[in-house]
């Protein structure tokens, strides 16, 4: 009881206010800045890689401080982009409430399972209780029975790739390969109204801060250093009497959770989802902007996220058919050759130009070391 | 046994312990009683088995026989929980979180102490049993450092100190000392025997002159079987010990 408190132990003042800091000049730059300096077009597309930015954050938590390669995302992106796109064309539909393409490809037939998706509850409680539900079967199943490191990767990329099958098979009821789309008012709110589009665009970034706070608290928390803990010795963890399985288990499945809801909000911000979306490219793709950015990092995966998007849009026009394998050997490239992504340059930045007190620290224990 | 020892429930019984890696059998029908408030040292060749004793008591290799400890089994749990009996292990290959620093080392040791709330927040201040515990093992001073940039010996400390944060009743450690220089020996002998005083400690170690030293109750193993067991003096007066270490002198070795 008596020992010495080091005063030294505990984080700096601003390094504890730095997530907050960061979270408050990232609103201004959302919430003031962007709709003001940017075309409703451009905004538009903003919208649409703050989507991507959502389901990053989760990844970032998942991957870069879970240790578990999440390379199938976009099945739980495409579960709550699904459920909110079903909605959507019941809202949509004629009087005898059947959705359009339905009268075309199924004779007018909607399976039973549909009808849920009727109620605006129901189908908010399913973008996030379905992908919730589902990553918590799996990831017992898989955590449980300590599957890990590449297995893990190459078992969600195979799920995501049976998911996108599955839709392109359902024609009559997902729209097949072409996925579900014209879409005309999102809760009552036409989507056609700019008002409306700048509402969604909104929304995004108060739901991506949203998650960044829910991250950064969840980071700082004892849980993010057992978390840790878990990454980086999984059995060590065991003898502390705690099961690694749990704290995985929870990382992804807020992981998922994310997903879907970046996968609930891109359909009416961009106006349709089908299983290009969804399937083993995008998920490569959401996963390319997070190590770009930095997975282990409060920020890094969404702007990572955020960049790819944008390159996305503006790359891929010119070099259509080779986007794809960009997007893949950016990611291969990344891992490789800055496993930290970008935000790991910017710490060492900072560490080069103030962190005497870092090169001090490991001096000092360099010295210790060698007595 | 001697007359002196004092019995207590918090004792560890292991009776007929074998484990066997397909064919071979590393070990063969161990015995040990494990007393609360000594110092018990586990030593004997590379090779002899006394790693793969640690790893069946805490769960990490399938092991068969008999292993309890507060009346509970041990064997066929599985490592989580048998940490959570009280049950404590160190590695011989130190294994700290190294990105985390000292502090949150120690402070993540006592998570099933603490309230499932504690979990949802950032720790505040240092908790007493870490702040004690970093002191027991002196590395109150380095609280603030990754763990990953510790010396090989100050990771054992940790390791202890874990343990202590921990509140393991068991403490198995596995050549703890390997790889200190003489004071640091000497430090973490003294330790040994100020927390023992209310724990049970196994400690393997291939020093002789360490053991001589600190050692209450010294068990040899050889080949899978336990060879002798009893005071220095008479482990020493031992025929068989003697034959087993003629030209077997493993000091300072350590597999992989
Ligand atoms: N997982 C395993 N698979 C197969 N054989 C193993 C395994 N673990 C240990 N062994 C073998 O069991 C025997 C006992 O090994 P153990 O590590 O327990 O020895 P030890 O007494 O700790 O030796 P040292 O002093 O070198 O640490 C050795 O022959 C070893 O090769
Ligand atoms: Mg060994």
């Amino acid at each position: 009881m008596t020992s010495p408190r080091t005063s030294f132990a505990e984080p700096t003042r601003f390094a504890k206010a730095g997530p907050w800091i960061g979270l408050a000049v990232l609103a201004v730059a959302l919430l003031v800045i962007a709709p003001l300096a940017l075309s409703p077009f451009r905004l538009g597309l903003l919208a649409k890689y703050l989507c991507y930015a959502i389901a990053a954050v989760g990844i970032g938590l998942a991957w870069g401080r879970g240790g578990m390669l999440v390379l199938g995302q976009g099945m739980y992106f495409g579960l709550g982009g699904y459920a909110m796109a079903m909605h959507l064309k019941l809202a949509d539909a004629g009087p005898n409430g059947i959705p359009d393409f339905m009268l075309l490809y199924a004779d007018g037939q909607m399976p039973l399972w549909w009808e849920p998706f009727r109620s605006p509850l129901v189908t908010l409680a399913a973008i996030v209780l379905v992908p919730g539900l589902l990553a918590t079967i799996l990831g017992l199943a898989i955590f449980k029975r300590r599957i890990k490191g590449a297995y893990f990767a190459i078992l969600s990329q195979a799920l995501t790739a049976a998911f996108a099958l599955l839709l392109i098979g359902q024609v009559k009821t997902t729209g097949g390969y072409n996925g579900l789309n014209n879409f005309r008012g999102f809760f009552g709110y036409s989507l056609y109204d700019p008002a409306n589009k700048k509402m969604l665009y909104l929304i995004a970034a108060g739901v991506l801060l949203l998650s960044l706070a829910l991250v950064a608290h969840l980071q700082r928390s004892r849980f993010g250093e057992l978390l840790i803990a878990t990454r980086d010795a999984e059995e060590r963890v065991r003898f502390l009497g705690q099961d690694p399985a749990f704290p995985k288990l929870l990382a992804y499945v807020v992981a998922a959770v994310l997903a879907a809801v970046g996968g609930a909000l891109y359909v009416p911000i961009v106006g349709i989802i089908s299983p290009d979306d969804v399937g083993v490219v995008a998920s490569i793709g959401l996963i390319a902007g997070v190590a770009l950015g930095g997975r282990a990092s409060l920020f890094g995966p969404a702007l990572g996220a955020i960049a790819v998007g944008y390159a996305e849009s503006t790359l891929s026009e010119r070099f259509a058919g080779s986007w794809t394998y960009f997007q893949g050997a950016l990611f291969i490239v990344v891992l490789l050759l800055l496993p930290g992504g970008l935000s790991s340059v910017l710490a060492k930045a900072r560490e080069a130009a103030g962190g005497r007190r870092l090169r001090r620290v490991h001096a000092e224990a360099g010295e210790v070391a060698a007595v | 046994m001697t007359a002196e020892l004092i019995r207590t429930d918090d004792y560890l019984e292991v009776r007929d312990l074998r484990v066997s890696f397909g064919d071979f059998v590393a070990v063969d029908g161990v015995a040990l009683t494990l007393l609360q408030g000594q110092v018990h040292f586990l030593v004997g060749p590379n090779g002899a088995g006394k790693t793969t004793v640690i790893d069946a008591l805490t769960g990490l290799a399938r092991g068969q026989g008999v292993a309890t400890f507060d009346g509970e089994d041990l064997l066929g749990r599985s490592s989580h929980a048998i940490a959570r009996l009280g049950v404590g292990r160190t590695f011989q290959t130190a294994t700290v979180f190294n990105d985390l620093t000292v502090l949150q080392n120690l402070d993540i040791a006592g998570l099933r102490h603490r309230r499932r709330r504690s979990l949802w927040r950032a720790r505040h201040g240092i908790p007493d049993a870490v702040a004690e515990a970093a002191e027991a093992v002196g590395l109150s001073h380095l609280l603030d450092r990754p763990a990953g940039v510790l010396s090989h010996g100050q990771k054992q400390w940790l390791e202890i100190g874990m343990l202590l944060v921990q509140d393991a009743r068991v403490l198995l450690l596995d050549e703890p000392v390997a790889g200190m220089s003489a004071q640091e020996r000497d430090a973490t002998g003294e330790l040994l025997h100020r927390i023992g005083r209310e724990r049970t400690i196994v400690v393997v170690e291939h020093d002789m002159e360490f053991v001589r030293r600190y050692a209450d109750v010294v068990t040899v193993l050889h080949a899978g079987r336990v060879l002798a067991s009893g005071s220095m003096e008479q482990i020493r007066a031992n025929p068989e010990v003697q034959r087993v270490y003629l030209g077997d002198h493993a000091e300072g070795v350590s597999n992989a």
